[in-house]
């Protein structure tokens, strides 16, 4: 299968691994990854903010970039949720840009979702012999209805222990320019997010977008806990990779 | 519908919030209490998508047709013997409740359920003319005695904890009382008894008026309501004119939805439905009865493909006790009558914009409220769409303006995007300390504050690439 990437611009700058990690899975799942350049994102934190023609300019990258492609997964439920439910209406103004845009929202994945629903694979042969802990991000799992499949992926991993987070389905703050223009507010939020990750004796917290994980992530740093971070991706690369070792 | 509060910002008034322990405790175990109620109720309920589905649907055709269902509504009440009244705004309301009031000769009145009569701060104008007003909700007793406002639309004294509450009782009586619930509802109850005696007016909300048979539906848990409508001789409704349900049938829907979603109950304690003022075979009820039918920026919302939703809602409080906002700051820091998500999207609906221009903001757009919402309003895609009016009408900060204007000059073009990468990963050198940046500067200082934030790293995802494609493709 022909697989387009939407690395979204957090993880392109910022945590590159998770692009990685993701890359090798879809490749040894069989599929032909491809990275379209002239994609940068989503455009959600000027939409979010409320300006939307600036928005739409931003968006206008990834109708352009996936223009011929047949799949686009991507690691983030926010960005694809934001493509999912917004871009239409987004380009509402310009029929063929509209359309554009329904396409791309037809053919978009969030990559748990694309994991299990496309390809029905739930067990990757992966190895993850640590005490992991999940936290669901809002917009994957509430708005883009992404609820259960990261569990299914972490259920198939062998080896691993996983531990029930509290209040687990509570928004840890990031909110993207929420974090630093409700600064207080969100402080307070991924305060309690953090201590209840604490709270589990997880050795590792994984999750399904780097928004919420670098804000969760930063508040553990912060607050010297030495718990590691991962996207949901990483852990299954890392897994699948011991997982051969093992075998071998 | 200014407030004692609405000359801070929310900032300022989140700040004082987070300070204060007692308040945050309070909120969290309440809003907790009440969570879980309702997960579990609704859960054993079954369907419960289905139910909001249904709910949803009646709003909807309800709000569509208001004009032709509040007509009915009123000749229906008319037809009862009822005194309608339609009153434009707050001032006008108030200006008919005080007219009432005069030509009673009222001393007393005794309210229960309205947060209609906070929004246009009747309390306060009652009193002015040497009306006394006695709250006999529970929650609203506490904080009238504490003078306060409500800190939640349907549990206005949250924020206090037992300790508060027998404190502001016992200097209200000089008696000796424990925290025990018991003790202190039953000194509430001899409290009060007297009051619905002695009163001239009895004021109420309205949860739900029905427009087949012009009848008005309260829900209460302790009975008060009942007393209130039935003891003084007068009995004044005030309601938004968004209040209304085609059909008893209609209201049986909502006899489900409203005390799941409020408070977690099966079904509420108390359901009264009062049709009309006492009748000459009748036992008792008020001899007169007005019901007030209030616009106050809510017609404003009709015909508007945006916000018409928002009058859907009938104040179950549910996205309140499950935002994470709420949770940290409480209702107060709103600063609004309204708090929580609904009062974030209604408050500057209602008050044209032009005020409480911050509480768009006041939300991560986690969606919670919506999930929780019994009516399916969209409240997280709302407070976006009130951030897009104040960016179009120019309500915004020029350093704002300016970032999502640079914004989409780099992220609107790749090559651009990657310049500018180069260049942060080369000016952040100074800031960076083993892969993470703490400094409090700038912008960021809202984030850096209270974590840390990742450095760029040397290479962007697109940078390895190339490597990438020529090791992996074509296995597996
Ligand atoms: S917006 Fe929905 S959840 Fe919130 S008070 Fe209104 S009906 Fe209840």
């Amino acid at each position: 299968m022909k697989v387009s990437l939407f690395i979204t611009c957090v993880v392109d700058s910022v945590f590159p691994n998770v692009g990685v990690s993701l890359t090798r899975i879809l490749q040894e799942c069989g599929c032909d990854v491809s990275f379209p350049p002239q994609q940068t994102c989503c455009g959600q934190p000027a939409f979010n903010s409320g300006y939307t023609d600036e928005a739409r300019d931003v968006g206008m990258t990834l109708l352009r970039a996936f223009r011929d492609s047949d799949v686009v997964v991507s690691p983030s439920g926010s960005c694809v949720g934001m493509i999912h439910h917004y871009y239409p209406q987004l380009f509402a103004n310009d029929p063929q840009l509209h359309q554009a845009a329904v396409d791309l929202a037809n053919k978009t994945y969030e990559f748990s979702q694309f994991m299990v629903k496309q390809l029905q694979i739930t067990d990757l042969g992966a190895r993850f012999p640590h005490r992991v802990t999940y936290h669901p991000s809002c917009h994957g799992s509430r708005l883009l209805g992404v609820k259960d499949e990261p569990m299914q992926l972490l259920q198939g991993v062998h080896d691993i222990e996983i531990v029930e987070l509290p209040y687990a389905t509570d928004c840890c703050g990031f909110g993207g320019t929420f974090a630093v223009k409700m600064g207080e507010i969100s402080g307070a939020m991924v305060d309690e997010k953090a201590e209840n990750v604490a709270r589990t004796d997880a050795e590792v917290l994984v999750g399904t977008d780097m928004g919420c994980l670098m804000n969760i992530g930063g508040r553990l740093r912060r607050t010297n806990r030495a718990v590691r971070v991962m996207h949901l991706a990483e852990l299954l690369m890392e897994g699948m990779q011991l997982g051969k070792a093992v075998n071998a | 519908m200014s407030t004692p509060h609405s000359s801070s910002n929310v900032h300022d008034r989140a700040q004082q919030a987070l300070a204060d322990d007692f308040l945050r405790k309070a909120v969290h175990f309440t809003t907790d209490r009440l969570r879980n109620k309702k997960q579990a109720v609704t859960g054993e309920f079954g369907n419960w998508e289905a139910w909001r589905e249904r709910g949803q649907q009646i709003r909807q055709h309800t709000i569509a047709h208001l004009d032709y269902y509040l007509d009915q509504f009123a000749r229906h009440l008319e037809a009862h013997g009822a005194h309608v009244h339609f009153a434009a705004t707050g001032e006008e309301a108030s200006y008919i409740v005080r007219e009432i009031a005069a030509a009673k000769s009222a001393k007393r009145a005794v309210k229960s359920k309205s947060m209609v009569t906070e929004e246009i701060h009747l309390n306060h104008h009652l009193e002015e003319m040497g009306v006394q007003v006695v709250e006999t909700d529970l929650g609203e007793y506490i904080i009238q005695l504490a003078g306060e406002t409500p800190s939640h639309i349907i549990i206005p004294a949250i924020h206090k904890n037992r300790e508060q509450i027998r404190d502001l009782f016992e200097a209200e009586s000089g008696e000796q009382l424990t925290t025990e619930t018991r003790d202190l509802a039953a000194f509430a109850r001899r409290r009060l008894r007297q009051e619905y005696l002695t009163a001239d007016i009895g004021i109420t909300g309205c949860n739900f008026g029905i427009a087949e048979t012009g009848s008005i539906a309260l829900f209460t848990n302790e009975g008060n309501a009942d007393l209130v409508m039935n003891m003084p001789k007068t009995h004044i409704v005030l309601m938004g004119m968004e209040r209304v349900l085609p059909t008893m049938s209609d209201l049986e829907v909502f006899a489900h939805l409203l005390p799941k979603s409020a408070t977690g109950q099966n079904v509420i304690t108390y359901m009264s439905i009062v049709t009309g003022p006492r009748r000459d075979n009748e036992a008792d009820g008020a001899e007169e009865m007005h019901v007030i039918i209030l616009d106050n920026g809510r017609s404003r919302q009709l015909g508007d493909p945006d916000f018409q939703a928002i009058l859907h809602c009938i104040r179950c409080g549910a996205c309140l006790n499950v935002c994470p906002v709420y949770r940290q700051i409480g209702g107060h820091a709103y600063g609004s009558v309204y708090p929580g998500p609904i009062g974030a999207v209604l408050s500057p609906l209602l008050n044209d914009g032009e005020t409480y221009q911050d509480l768009p903001y006041a939300s991560s757009l986690c969606g919670a409220c919506y999930e929780a919402c019994p009516v399916k309003i969209p409240l997280h895609d709302m407070l976006v769409r009130e951030r897009q009016r104040l960016v179009a009408t120019g309500h915004v900060k020029p350093a704002e303006k300016a970032a999502f204007r640079a914004f989409r000059q780099v992220f609107g073009n790749a090559g651009r995007y990657q310049t500018t990468i180069r260049i942060a990963r080369r000016l952040q050198f100074p800031l960076a300390h083993d892969g993470y940046i703490r400094a409090k500067i700038g912008p960021v200082a809202g984030w850096t504050t209270s974590r840390d934030f990742p450095a760029l790293p040397k290479r962007t995802f697109r940078e390895l690439w190339p490597e990438l494609v020529r090791k992996g493709n074509g296995r597996g």
